[in-house]
C-alpha cells in the first residue's frame, strides 16, 4: 500500500498517455502485421489467415525488388552526401568566422520547409526540359557549366533516384552541421592545448583528439538519416510520385493500399519497412538509454 | 585569454574558408531565390527557361491568384497545429516530469518503448489507424487529425521536458518533499515555473511537425479540413499549374514555420538537438 502511495500519482498522470501510445504504437503495429497474413482486399476489412503468402509474394514481385534497390541507393546517396557536407560545414564554421550565425541560420533553414513544398520548388530545378533548357540545367548552361546537365530523376535508370539525394540533402545537410557543431564544441579546448603544446599540429590534434569524440556524432546522424531516408514518402510523392524510377517501399505501401485498396499487401510492406527502421533504430535506442544510465 | 593562445590560421586558410562558406551559402539560397524571383514577378514575365532572371518589376499578382485556393488549407493547418502542440507539450510536461523527477519501478524500460514511437515509420500503423479513426467517427475533421498529432508527438515531447527536468537538481524536490508537498503540488509550484523554456522548445518542434504534415492529413481528412501542406501539393503539384503560382503557393505555405524558426531559431535548434537522442 505505501509503495502504491509513493508511485501511484506518478503512474496515474502518466497512465494517459502510455494507454494512448500503447495503442496507437505497438497495438496499431501488431494489428498490421495480422493484416499482412489476410488477403483484405478491397474496402470491406477480412481477417482470414493466409501465412506468409503475401511476403512470398512480394519476394517475387518485381516492382518491390526494384523499390529495395531505389531506396539502397537513395539511402546511400543522401547519407554520404548528407554526412560530407555537414561535416564540411561544421568544419568551416567551427571556429573565428564572422558572421558565423548567418551561415549557419541559412544551412539550416531548410529544416523549417515542408517536404511539399521543398518537393515544389525543387521539382522546377530538377527540370529536364522537353526540348528546352530550364531549371539547374539553364543555370548551368549560363554560368558555362552546361555539361552538368542532366535529366535528374527522369533519368531512365534504376539509379535516378540519386538525384533526389539533391533536395533530401539541401533540407538536412543543415541539421547533420548542427550535430557536429554541438559535437566539435563540446571537445574541451584544453586537451586540444595540451596535445599542441605536446607539439602535434592541427591536422593530427584533429585526428587523435577530435574525431575519436565524433564517433557518436557520427553514428547519430548515421542513424537519423538512415531511417529518414526509408521513410521518405512526401518528398518522393511531390516530386514526381507517378515515376516508376523513383519508387520506393513506402510510395508503393501507399498506392497499393489507397489507390489500390490491396490492404494486405500494403500492410506486408509496411511491416518490412519496420522491421528496416527497426534494425537501424532498436540498437541506437539501446545504445543511448545505456549509455545514459552511465 | 583564450584568444590568445588559440592558434592562429594562415590568411590564405581564411580566405578558402570563406570562398567555400560563400559557395554553399549560394547552394542553399538557389531555390530560394527561384522561389522569391518568380513568386515575385509579373506572371506575363514568367517562363522556366527564364526562371533566373531579376523580375523587370514586382508584382503580387501570383500570390491574389493562389491565396483563395489557400485560404481554406491555411487556415485549417492553425487551427490543426496550434492546439496539436498545445496539448502534446502539456502532456510530454507531464510524462518528462515523472520519467526524471517522480520516476516509479519500470520507469527505465517504459522510456524506450516511448522512444520508439517517435522513430518507427508511420506506414506501419497507417491501416489500422484509419479504421479506428473511421470507426470512432474521427475521420474527416480536423478533431482526428488533431487526436493523431498528439499522440504521436508525445514521444518527442515527453524526451524534451524529461531531458529538461533532469537538469533540476533533485533536491529542490526533495525539499518539496519534505515540505509536505505531493506529487501534482511539486509538478505545478516547483517544476512548472522553471519550464517555459522547454515548452517554447516542444511547442516550436510539434508546431513544425504538425503543419510539414503530409501523410496523416492525406488519410485523416476530407476536402472541407485539408491541411496546407494537401492543398499546396494539389494546386502545385500537377504538370499543368503555373510555376509562378506553384512558388507562390508554396512560399505562402512555408511563411508561418520559416517564420517560427527565423524569431526563435534557439528553441527550433534545440528541438533539433533533443530528436537526436544523446548519442
Amino acid at each position: 500500500m505505501r509503495k502504491l502511495r509513493r508511485w501511484g500519482p506518478g503512474l496515474l498522470l502518466i497512465a494517459p498517455s502510455l494507454i494512448a501510445l500503447g495503442v496507437f504504437v505497438y497495438g496499431f503495429i501488431g494489428w498490421n502485421i495480422r493484416v499482412s497474413f489476410t488477403s483484405w482486399r478491397g474496402l470491406a476489412p477480412k481477417y482470414d489467415f493466409v501465412g506468409f503468402d503475401n511476403y512470398t509474394a512480394l519476394a517475387r514481385d518485381e516492382r518491390f525488388s526494384l523499390d529495395i534497390k531505389h531506396v539502397v541507393v537513395f539511402t546511400i546517396a543522401f547519407v554520404v552526401g548528407s554526412l560530407v557536407l555537414g561535416f564540411v560545414m561544421a568544419m568551416l564554421l567551427e571556429r573565428g568566422i564572422r558572421a558565423e550565425s548567418v551561415f549557419r541560420t541559412v544551412f539550416l533553414l531548410p529544416m523549417a520547409i515542408s517536404f511539399i513544398a521543398t518537393a515544389i520548388i525543387w521539382r522546377w530545378l530538377l527540370d529536364n526540359g522537353g526540348g528546352r533548357t530550364a531549371g539547374l540545367n539553364k543555370l548551368f548552361a549560363d554560368v558555362g557549366l552546361g555539361f552538368l546537365r542532366s535529366d535528374w530523376h527522369k533519368t531512365d535508370s534504376s539509379f535516378a533516384i540519386a538525384a533526389i539525394a539533391l533536395p533530401a540533402g539541401w533540407a538536412l545537410s543543415g541539421y547533420v552541421m548542427a550535430l557536429f557543431l554541438a559535437g566539435l564544441r563540446g571537445v574541451p579546448d584544453e586537451l586540444r592545448e595540451a596535445a599542441r603544446v605536446d607539439g602535434a599540429n592541427e591536422p593530427r590534434v584533429f585526428w587523435h583528439v577530435v574525431r575519436p569524440m565524433l564517433l557518436p556524432v557520427v553514428m547519430s546522424a548515421v542513424v537519423i538519416l538512415a531511417h529518414i531516408s526509408l521513410k521518405t514518402f512526401d518528398l518522393l510523392y511531390a516530386i514526381d510520385g507517378k515515376n516508376l524510377n523513383i519508387d520506393v517501399p513506402a510510395l508503393y505501401m501507399w498506392f497499393t493500399t489507397f489507390d489500390g485498396g490491396f490492404y494486405a499487401r500494403g500492410a506486408t510492406i509496411a511491416t518490412l519497412l519496420l522491421l528496416g527502421v527497426a534494425v537501424v533504430i532498436v540498437p541506437y535506442i539501446w545504445y543511448s538509454v545505456r549509455s545514459e544510465r552511465r | 585569454m583564450s584568444t590568445a593562445i588559440r592558434s592562429r590560421s594562415a590568411p590564405w586558410v581564411t580566405t578558402a574558408k570563406y570562398v567555400a562558406l560563400f559557395a554553399l551559402l549560394v547552394f542553399f539560397l538557389l531555390p530560394v531565390y527561384a522561389l522569391l524571383v518568380t513568386a515575385l514577378k509579373d506572371p506575363s514575365e514568367v517562363s522556366v527557361t527564364r526562371m533566373w532572371e531579376l523580375p523587370g518589376s514586382l508584382s503580387f499578382a501570383s500570390f491574389t491568384a493562389v491565396w483563395p485556393k489557400l485560404q481554406d488549407g491555411f487556415v485549417n493547418s492553425v487551427m490543426l497545429a496550434v492546439p496539436a502542440s498545445v496539448l502534446s507539450a502539456v502532456l510530454g510536461a507531464m510524462n518528462g516530469f515523472v520519467l526524471s523527477k517522480w520516476r516509479f519501478p519500470g520507469a527505465d524500460f517504459v522510456f524506450p518503448l516511448i522512444l520508439f514511437g517517435m522513430f518507427s515509420p508511420y506506414q506501419a500503423i497507417l491501416i489500422p489507424m484509419v479504421q479506428v479513426m473511421s470507426d470512432a467517427g474521427l475521420r474527416g475533421g480536423l478533431d482526428g487529425l488533431i487526436l493523431v498529432h498528439v499522440i504521436y508527438g508525445l514521444p518527442i515531447t515527453t524526451l524534451i521536458f524529461r531531458s529538461y527536468f533532469a537538469g533540476i537538481s533533485d533536491e529542490i524536490i526533495e525539499a518539496a518533499k519534505v515540505d509536505g508537498a505531493g506529487m501534482l503540488r511539486t509538478f505545478f509550484f516547483v517544476a512548472l515555473p522553471v519550464a517555459p523554456p522547454a515548452f517554447a522548445v516542444a511547442m516550436i518542434w510539434q508546431f513544425t511537425s504538425a503543419w510539414n504534415d503530409f501523410l496523416f492529413g492525406a488519410v485523416l481528412t476530407n476536402r472541407d479540413y485539408w491541411p496546407i501542406t494537401i492543398a499546396l501539393n494539389n494546386i502545385a503539384g500537377g504538370q499543368t499549374v503555373p510555376f509562378n503560382e506553384a512558388m507562390a503557393s508554396a512560399l505562402l505555405a512555408c511563411l508561418p514555420t520559416v517564420a517560427v524558426y527565423v524569431i526563435l531559431g534557439r528553441f527550433f535548434m534545440r528541438g533539433l538537438m533533443a530528436g537526436a537522442l544523446k548519442g
